[in-house]
C-alpha cells in the first residue's frame, strides 16, 4: 500500500505551498505520474481522499496527468510508447529499448482559491 | 519516507553518531543549496523558478509580453511565460496554455490557440475574474519531484566521489543473494594494497559491518530502522564518519530488497545487482525496475547450478530485456569461480575513476596557469 505514503508525501508538498499563500484553500492538486513510475493512480486517488481530510486540501480534487512511457527502439531507430519496463517494442518486437520518458512523478501545480 | 513501498523514515542509526537528526537539503532555483535540521515535511515553493530536473524533462520558460483586449474594450498588457518541455510544439493553431502573472501578483492559467497571426484567441475560464472584490483562482506551479530532495544530495555525493577518484558501487539484491559473502571474498582477494571501504545498510544489527571489519577493511553500518532502502542523505552522513580514501573503492551494500532501492540514487557510479541461482530466473521480469537501474548483473552461487532448477541463459536473456546493455558476470563467492573476472572488472572501474580525476586535476591546473598568465599580463 505504498500509494498511501505517496499521498502523504504529496499532502506535505501541498501544505508547504499553501502555507506560503495563506489564507487559501486548495482546489486542485495536479500531478504528473509517469506510466513507468510504478504508481497505481486509482489507489493514489483513494489514498489522497483519505489523507486530505481536515487539511487545507480537504476540498481539493486530484488531477493526475499520466505521462506515457516512452522509449527509443534501437532496431526501429525511433521513439515508441511502452506501458511497462521489460515490454518489447510494439512495432518490431525487439527488446532493444531505451526508456526516455514516463519514469518520473512530481507535483506539478496547485490551483488555490 | 519511501515513496515506493511506503516504509517510514526518521529512524536511521549510523554507527558513531548520536541522536536523531532530520536533515533536509533544499535546492533553490539559482542552484544554491542549504541543509538544515528540523522536524518533518518542510518544503519550498519557488514560483516561477525552475528546479533541478533529472531524466529527460527540462521545462523552461520564455517570458514575453502579450496585450489582451477584453470584450468590454479594456486593454491591458502583461508579461507572461510559455512553459513547455521537449516535444511541446508551438505550431500555430494548436491550443496551449499560458500562465499570466498580474501586477498584483495573482496568477492564472488559461488555454488559447494561435490562429495564424491575427491575434490570440483567448479562452478565459471562470477563474479569469477581473472584477474587483472577486478572488481569482491562483495557479501555483510547484514542479517538485517527489524524490527531488534525495536526488540533489545524490548529485553532491557523486561530485565528491568523482573529485576524489572514488569508484562507488551500490550493491543491490533480494535478501540472501550473497552480497555480504561476495564482499568479504572480494576484499580478501583484492588484498591489502587496494584501498577500500564499505557502507552496510540493514534495518537492524551491525552483523554485516562486523563481518566486513573481520577482514580488516573499514566499514560502517547504517541501520535504516523502518526504512527499506538506503537514501542519499544516509550515505552523505556515513561518508562524514567513514572518510573514504582518495582513489579507493567504496562498496555500498544496500538493504536486501529488489524494489525500493532502485528508485533511490545514492550518488554511486553504478548499481550492481546480485542475483543468486537459488532464486527464480524470472526475477528480472518480476522486478524490472531494479534490473533496468543496474549496469552489472552478478549471477552468484553458480557452483549450485547443477543442484537447482535455474536456467542461467534465460535469466540473462530476461535481464537484457529490461536493460539491453547490462553486463553479466557469473561468480561463486564460496568456490571462487568467476571471481577473477569480477576483480578485473573492479580494477578497470577503479582505473577509470582515477583517470577521470587526474584528467580533471590536469585541466584545472591548465586553467589556473591560464588565469595566472592573464593576471600577470594585467599587472
Amino acid at each position: 500500500m505504498h500509494e498511501m505514503s505517496l499521498a502523504e508525501g504529496i499532502l506535505g508538498v501541498v501544505q508547504d505551498a499553501a502555507r506560503a499563500h495563506a489564507p487559501c484553500a486548495v482546489r486542485v492538486v495536479r500531478l504528473e505520474i509517469g506510466a513507468l513510475a510504478a504508481v497505481e493512480c486509482e489507489a493514489l486517488r483513494f489514498a489522497f481522499d483519505v489523507v486530505k481530510r481536515g487539511s487545507v486540501a480537504e476540498a481539493a480534487a486530484l488531477d493526475i496527468v499520466e505521462v506515457p512511457g516512452a522509449a527509443w527502439c534501437m532496431q526501429c531507430s525511433r521513439g515508441v510508447t511502452i506501458d511497462a519496463r521489460g515490454e518489447p517494442c510494439p512495432e518490431c518486437g525487439s527488446w532493444q529499448l531505451q526508456v526516455t520518458a514516463g519514469g518520473d512523478m512530481r507535483v506539478k501545480e496547485l490551483e488555490l482559491a | 519516507m519511501c515513496t515506493t513501498c511506503g516504509c517510514g523514515g526518521g529512524q536511521t542509526r549510523i554507527e558513531g553518531e548520536h541522536g536523531h537528526e532530520h536533515e533536509h537539503t533544499h535546492v533553490h532555483a539559482d542552484g544554491t543549496m542549504h541543509s538544515h535540521a528540523h522536524g518533518h515535511g518542510h518544503g519550498h515553493v519557488d514560483d516561477g523558478h525552475e528546479h533541478e530536473h533529472h531524466g529527460h524533462h527540462h521545462p523552461h520558460e520564455h517570458g514575453h509580453e502579450h496585450e489582451h483586449v477584453h470584450a468590454d474594450g479594456t486593454r491591458h498588457a502583461h508579461p507572461h511565460g510559455h512553459e513547455h518541455g521537449p516535444g511541446h510544439d508551438h505550431a500555430h493553431g494548436e491550443m496551449h496554455s499560458h500562465e499570466h502573472v498580474h501586477a498584483d501578483g495573482t496568477r492564472h492559467t488559461h488555454a488559447h490557440g494561435h490562429d495564424g497571426g491575427d491575434g490570440h484567441g483567448h479562452a478565459h475560464g471562470p477563474a479569469h475574474a477581473h472584477a474587483p472584490g472577486l478572488t481569482a483562482a491562483q495557479m501555483v506551479r510547484i514542479e517538485r519531484d517527489i524524490l527531488g530532495a534525495n536526488d540533489a544530495i545524490a548529485a553532491r555525493n557523486r561530485r565528491r566521489f568523482e573529485d576524489a577518484g572514488i569508484l562507488a558501487l551500490n550493491l543491490v539484491s533480494s535478501p540472501g543473494a550473497g552480497k555480504t559473502t561476495l564482499l568479504v571474498e572480494t576484499i580478501r582477494a583484492l588484498g591489502a594494497d587496494v584501498p577500500l571501504a564499505v557502507i552496510e545498510g540493514d534495518q537492524q544489527t551491525s552483523f554485516d559491518a562486523d563481518r566486513i571489519r573481520a577482514t580488516g577493511a573499514r566499514a560502517i553500518q547504517v541501520n535504516t530502522g523502518k526504512g527499506c532502502h538506503l537514501d542519499a542523505a544516509q550515505i552523505e552522513r556515513a561518508l562524514a564518519a567513514l572518510a573514504p580514501a582518495d582513489e579507493s573503492v567504496l562498496f555500498i551494500e544496500n538493504v536486501g530488497n529488489l524494489v525500493c532501492p532502485s528508485a533511490f540514487d545514492l550518488g554511486e557510479a553504478m548499481k550492481v545487482v546480485v542475483l543468486s541461482v537459488t532464486e527464480g530466473e524470472d526475477k528480472p521480469l518480476k522486478y524490472p525496475d531494479m534490473f533496468a537501474a543496474s549496469a552489472l548483473l552478478l549471477l552468484n552461487k553458480v557452483d549450485l547450478l547443477p543442484h537447482v532448477q535455474f536456467d542461467a541463459k534465460r535469466a540473462i536473456e530476461y535481464a537484457r530485456r529490461v536493460r539491453p546493455g547490462i553486463e553479466v558476470l557469473q561468480v561463486s563467492a564460496s568456490t571462487g569461480a568467476g571471481m577473477a573476472a569480477w576483480l578485473d572488472w573492479l580494477r578497470a572501474g577503479m582505473a577509470r575513476a582515477r583517470q577521470r580525476r587526474q584528467h580533471t586535476v590536469a585541466s584545472l591546473r591548465r586553467r589556473v596557469a591560464e588565469l595566472e598568465a592573464k593576471l600577470a599580463q594585467a599587472r
